[in-house]
């Protein structure tokens, strides 16, 4: 692919498709094993990241790369540190960087430390790192992935201004219309390989996606009313005090949840989503009421309440959901140690959960040789799969899904949102938390926005668009 | 797949079988150090060792530190690290000692009446730490290096001051003897009708059996209950183990209050077994020595009963080292070099491994 | 830091008012003379020495439970190079030796990714049975007395400082004013008096230098490149390896620094502490240095803190089982002033119990004239153990503390 000085490119393909390989071979921190690089005309060979920082190139990674602990400065200054004699030179630097700050308008307090940020202000350390090394070729790795959309404008402005002082921009993302809303050119990877380069006023969204999947892509949706009369999951006046007596972590929520009816939580992450779903499975005390099936659960330790018929797929299946060193039959067990097909009685039975594994792998296309295979060496999406396949196996009455298409292929994804319509037609109820705002609309039946904690609006979401909805997610509607 | 079997066994043998080259090299290395032969040293050895009397010795030297060893290996598999067994096992057999002298039951109970004391006093030693990393967040670690301390002071007063023996006249301060129905019997009568001859030296523990018998249901515990995946589930991910329904705080303090309880049956082989009262020569280091044969053994009973087997022999046998003239000690040169080198073998080993997998993987997955 | 360090001071004072009170009470002079604090600061420094150890490996991310096996180490090489070569080339070799044993920690956890406290573990067992092979060794050739004690060596050099502490510069011998105003027993003023007494003067160099290292610790990692680099292969190393951090130089260089100030513990404490290696001198002060850093959240100001604490009380348990026995009063006024703070916050049964702790303790305290030697030895790993309980809570660790590390994120 090349890419001009003053444009914007974007490089295009869905998760698994090696985008993020590419990046990490333009940023020095993988050799490639054939072909070349040019800088400017010259052939450049990088051994680390420090070659392509001297090259001009710099990264701004989807997960940002910054530590907690240190300030705004310690991160940006972090490896290129300017000296006085022995010791760093603070002043200079924080001179510097206050003054790059407010040429490109990415205004930001370099003595607060990072974890006290916003993830859109993160982002801006994030550019700003990579402008005090004096990059003219820029590469942002999902950058929109979790900014709602008054963000991702004030980004684009931003690469606008990045854009009119020369620099080159490679841009990575799925998401097609922001892709031809910004990029003047795009390169489409399928399956580790370019095929296609094509200029984004010469293409529409669709023809992308079918260049990127070679076939149509899934659309998440549901048919029908599938609501039923029995409420599943009833919250009444739940709130999550924090310990240091500032705000609730989640306040006052109440909603009532019906058996086949998906209800879809929308909102920026922090806050208190991902306390909604600890205060529902257990794992985090309470005020006020949850009752599932009309029996109230509130006492009710987290394996209770998962025998009783909670499902669970977290949003980090690496660190909440499976255990990567071992095999998929002992991860089989995770979270069902308690009944059968694995128990029998106090004994684990493993014969039975081996052949039960390879059911699950059958039936949930998990693509890996056989239950004996690590976790680890599964990808997103198998691993995702054979998650979902694990909890639908008691067939809960009450699923929590958190993001539960994220990183995951795009087969992987219509396989998943296929099996939740399929669970909601037989009466499952399902609480849907997620970042991707088209899944969110596409799944949900009831749209219940949170803002703080606490549930600021309920959305039709046949009537509502995506901007919509980002305005309410950010309290500007 | 018949492929992947042969894989399988080797990588399984490939990483004690490099230890076992890096430590012969090392201990070579010492030996020549001090301007001795290294053949001569290892025939030395092997010829003492091989002796039944070095055998029987070996068994009961290996018996305590397999004890130990599972003990360990438990908190080992929960994610947590019990460095305290030197210190619970004190305790377990003095306080079984001490108690155990005090009264008469028939023979078996009263055998079980002392191992259920020092169970109970390792136990709760160990529960100190347990209660302090539930409730305060204080790392296992160093409360339990520090109770190890806290133990060898604390029975030296003991003993000093409330436990011993008063009415003898020796030197060697030690609690009354327990009576003939608290003493382990020894196995030599057994091994007489096997066609085991005597030797002079004493026989085999009679607690050999009972540590048998104590892997058999550490495996079947830990790989076959719930409780044991539970264990397991903590210690390999312990958020997806929460999320799963384990009590993580009741799993730790439970990981570590059992490894105390059977820490404390640890230091009993020798006082049921042959000098029947807790003195001041009770054997120290056997939870140190205990740490590296969990480690070496993989924390799994096969693994652990082999090593405490490996450790035994070199330990009996290198006595013999004084004979020509060599530093007995250079089987603490030994067992350091295996315990360093297997560690970083497994690690070696696992990364393979799973390359290796990643790539069949993909192989398979585009057939 | 003004704000905090006047709150310090103010504790410290009252620490001091406490313990002269109890002087008067008791009648046990030791608590607060000039020997007492004397002895504290030299048994603070290998803790405080261990303690700085563990910052530099911890803060580049790699746990380092192998500190007590270096500290073995550097006392084990100080007792023998120093007996031939002098205690200068002794500590020298002290440093050296700890940092081979952080040579093989770095390279069993940074390379190969061991499990930290696995081999940390592995080296301390290993650290104590290679320094008994090599000194069996010794003692057959003759050169030793014994198996497991070198033979004596020489002493550093002391001084104080001018004026107050009976310091002598170039053969000038300064007045001793601070030592003069302790003798005079008044009152929380001699008591003043004699802990600063103690804590400048007849100072070894080694003490000057070792203290020395605690702000120089604070100028490397938080003013330099390479303390910057060192801390963000703790924090962020992922992060770190994007900015073109070597990521694993500095994860080795933090080791290896932690095994050479361990090395150096150790030295001291056979050199300066003592005057040659004895087997099981070490007793226990790695771990006791990783409880001061873990007291100290990771800053060398509160090691150093950490360190005196613990410092004093091994200090006592070694001097006067009198001081001991006083001890247990301030036990119980620490727990009565609790019962006074839990009172006030309307935690009935939490004070109902700490109550009843501190009536035992008064109890035991007047029924008992002194503390059987045995039990006098358990202090500093009571005192450690009553620390970490209370100060575990708000420890705030770096984020890639004790993660194995690959290039490349891999697992």
């Amino acid at each position: 692919m090349s890419v001009q000085a003053g444009t914007v490119h974007a490089l295009v393909g869905e998760n698994g498709a090696g985008k993020s390989t590419v990046m990490k071979i333009l940023y020095g921190m993988q050799r490639p094993d054939s072909g070349e690089i040019l800088v400017n005309g010259t052939a450049v060979h990088f051994k680390n990241p420090n070659d392509a920082i001297a090259a001009s190139i710099g990264m701004v990674h989807q997960h940002f790369m910054l530590a907690d602990n240190f300030t705004v400065l310690e991160n940006i200054i972090l490896g290129s540190e300017p000296k006085k004699g022995m010791s760093i030179d603070f002043v200079a630097a924080r001179a510097k960087v206050v003054a790059m700050a407010e040429q490109y308008g990415l205004e930001i307090d370099p003595d607060i430390l990072v974890e006290e940020l916003g993830v859109g202000q993160r982002q801006r350390v994030e550019i700003l790192k990579v402008l005090y090394r004096g990059a003219r070729i820029l590469i942002f790795d999902e950058p929109t992935a979790v900014l709602v959309p008054q963000e991702v404008d004030d980004l684009f402005s931003a690469l606008e201004g990045l854009r009119a002082q020369g620099m080159a921009i490679i841009f990575i993302s799925h998401k097609l219309d922001e892709v031809l809303r910004v990029a003047d050119d795009v390169t489409v990877v399928r399956a580790g390989s370019t095929v296609a380069e094509v200029k984004s006023k010469d293409v529409t969204a669709r023809q992308l996606a079918e260049l990127m999947v070679g076939s149509e892509l899934p659309q998440p949706s549901t048919h029908g009313v599938t609501r039923r009369d029995q409420i599943t999951l009833a919250l009444n006046d739940v709130s999550i005090p924090t310990s240091t007596g500032s705000r609730d972590l989640i306040s006052h929520i109440s909603f009532d949840l019906h058996a086949g009816e998906v209800v879809g939580i929308a909102g920026v992450e922090g806050n208190g989503q991902a306390e909604l779903v600890e205060a529902i499975l257990g794992l985090r005390d309470y005020t006020g009421s949850i009752s599932f099936n009309n029996a109230s659960i509130d006492h009710m330790s987290v394996a209770h309440r998962h025998d009783l018929g909670i499902g669970f797929i977290p949003e980090d299946r690496q660190r909440q959901a499976l255990m990567m060193d071992s095999p998929l039959w002992e991860n089989r067990i995770l979270g069902h140690q308690r009944s059968a097909p694995v128990m029998r009685g106090f004994i684990l039975d493993k014969k039975a959960t081996i052949a039960d594994t390879a059911r699950i792998m059958e039936e949930f296309d998990v693509r890996a040789p056989g239950p004996q295979t690590l976790a680890t060496a599964l990808s997103g999406g198998n691993q995702q799969k054979f998650i979902v396949g694990r909890e639908m196996s008691k067939a809960p009455a009450l699923l929590v899904a958190s993001h539960p298409t994220r990183g995951v292929d795009v087969g992987a994804q219509g396989a998943i949102w296929e099996e939740l319509r399929r669970a909601r037609e037989n009466g499952m109820a399902i609480v849907l938390i997620s970042a991707d705002l088209e899944e969110l609309i596409g799944m949900s039946d009831r749209l219940l926005v949170m803002l703080r904690g606490v549930i600021t609006a309920e959305l039709d979401p046949a009537k509502t668009t995506p901007e919509q909805l980002g305005s309410a997610m950010t309290g500007a509607a | 797949m018949k492929k992947l079997k042969l894989s399988t066994f080797l990588l399984a043998i490939a990483a004690p079988l490099a230890a076992a080259v890096v430590s012969i090299i090392i201990s070579s290395l010492a030996v020549l150090a001090t301007k001795k032969s290294p053949m001569d040293a290892y025939r030395t050895m092997w010829d003492f060792g091989t002796t039944s009397a070095s055998l029987m010795q070996m068994l009961n030297t290996a018996t305590p530190y397999y004890i130990a060893a599972i003990a360990i290996a438990i908190t080992f598999r929960a994610g947590l690290f019990n460095i305290g067994v030197e210190g619970q096992l004190r305790l377990g057999a003095m306080f079984g000692a001490y108690f155990g002298a005090m009264f008469a039951l028939p023979p078996v109970f009263h055998i079980i009446a002392i191992m259920l004391i020092a169970m109970t006093i390792g136990g709760l030693w160990a529960a100190i730490a347990g209660y302090l990393k539930v409730k305060r967040g204080v790392s296992e670690v160093i409360s339990t290096i520090m109770l190890n301390s806290l133990a060898g002071g604390f029975s030296s007063y003991l003993l000093a001051n409330h436990f011993a023996d008063l009415t003898t006249a020796s030197n060697n301060l030690s609690t009354k003897e327990i009576p003939a129905s608290g003493q382990f019997p020894n196995l030599m009568p057994l091994l007489n009708k096997l066609g085991v001859e005597d030797q002079p030296g004493g026989g085999v523990y009679g607690m050999l059996i009972f540590a048998i018998a104590l892997g058999i249901i550490f495996w079947f515990v830990i790989n076959r209950t719930r409780f044991g995946f539970e264990l397991r589930a903590s210690g390999a991910n312990p958020i997806a183990a929460r999320v799963s329904g384990v009590n993580s705080k009741r799993m730790t303090f439970v990981a570590l209050a059992l490894s105390g309880a059977i820490a404390g049956l640890a230091g009993l082989p020798a006082v049921l077994g042959d000098t029947h009262a807790f003195n001041m020569g009770f054997r120290t280091g056997i939870g140190f020595s205990a740490i590296a044969v969990a480690l070496l053994g993989r924390n799994n009973a096969v693994g652990m009963a082999i090593s405490a087997l490996l450790f035994g022999f070199l330990e009996v046998s290198s006595r013999s080292l004084e004979l020509i003239d060599i530093a007995p000690e250079t089987y603490v040169i030994m067992q350091g070099s295996i315990l360093l080198s297997s560690v970083i073998a497994y690690e070696v080993v696992r990364r393979y491994k799973i390359t290796l997998q990643s790539k069949e993987l993909a192989k398979a997955v585009q057939a | 830091m003004n704000v905090k360090s006047l709150k310090t001071l103010r504790y410290a004072l009252l620490l001091v008012l406490t313990l002269s009170i109890i002087r008067v009470l008791t009648g046990a002079t030791d608590l607060t003379s000039v020997g007492t604090a004397s002895a504290a600061l030299l048994l603070s420094v290998p803790i405080a020495l261990a303690g700085l150890g563990g910052l530099f490996s911890e803060r580049s991310g790699v746990v380092n439970i192998g500190l007590e096996g270096m500290m073995i180490m550097g006392a084990w090489a100080g007792g023998m190079i120093g007996t031939d070569h002098g205690p200068w080339i002794g500590l020298l070799a002290g440093v050296c030796f700890g940092t081979v044993g952080a040579l093989l920690h770095a390279i069993a956890t940074i390379t190969f990714g061991v499990d930290h406290v696995v081999s940390g573990v592995a080296i301390t067992i290993i650290a104590a049975g290679l320094v008994r092979y090599i000194s069996t060794i010794f003692y057959k050739s003759g050169a030793w007395l014994g198996p497991s004690q070198s033979p004596d060596v020489a002493s550093i050099g002391t001084n104080g400082i001018p004026v107050l502490s009976g310091g002598h510069y170039f053969g000038w011998q300064s007045p001793d004013l601070l030592s003069d105003l302790a003798k005079k027993q008044w009152f929380f003023i001699s008591d003043v008096a004699a802990i600063l007494r103690g804590l400048t003067g007849d100072l070894s160099y080694v003490t000057m230098i070792a203290v020395a290292l605690v702000p120089l610790s604070f100028f490397i990692l938080w003013k330099t490149s390479f303390g910057l680099r060192l801390r963000s292969a703790g924090e962020a190393p992922t992060a770190a390896e994007s900015l073109g951090v070597n990521v694993y130089k500095m994860k080795y260089a933090g080791v290896l620094i932690s095994g050479g100030l361990a090395g150096l513990g150790g030295g001291f404490l056979a050199i300066v502490a003592a005057n040659h290696y004895q087997e099981n001198q070490v007793a226990g002060r790695g771990y006791i240095g990783l409880a001061a850093l873990l007291f100290g959240n990771y800053r060398p100001g509160g090691i150093l803190m950490g360190a005196g604490l613990f410092g004093f009380a091994d200090a006592l348990q070694l001097r006067d089982s009198a001081s001991i026995h006083a001890l247990i009063l301030l036990i119980v006024l620490i727990l009565v002033f609790l019962v006074i703070r839990d009172l006030r916050k309307g935690k009935l049964l939490k004070a109902a119990l700490t109550l009843t702790f501190a009536a035992l303790s008064l109890w035991y305290y007047l029924a008992v004239d002194e503390l059987p030697g045995q039990l006098v030895t358990m202090t500093p790993y009571i005192t450690t153990l009553l620390v970490m309980a209370v100060a575990s809570q708000r420890l705030r660790m770096p984020a890639a503390d004790g993660i194995p590390y690959r290039r490349g994120g891999m697992r």
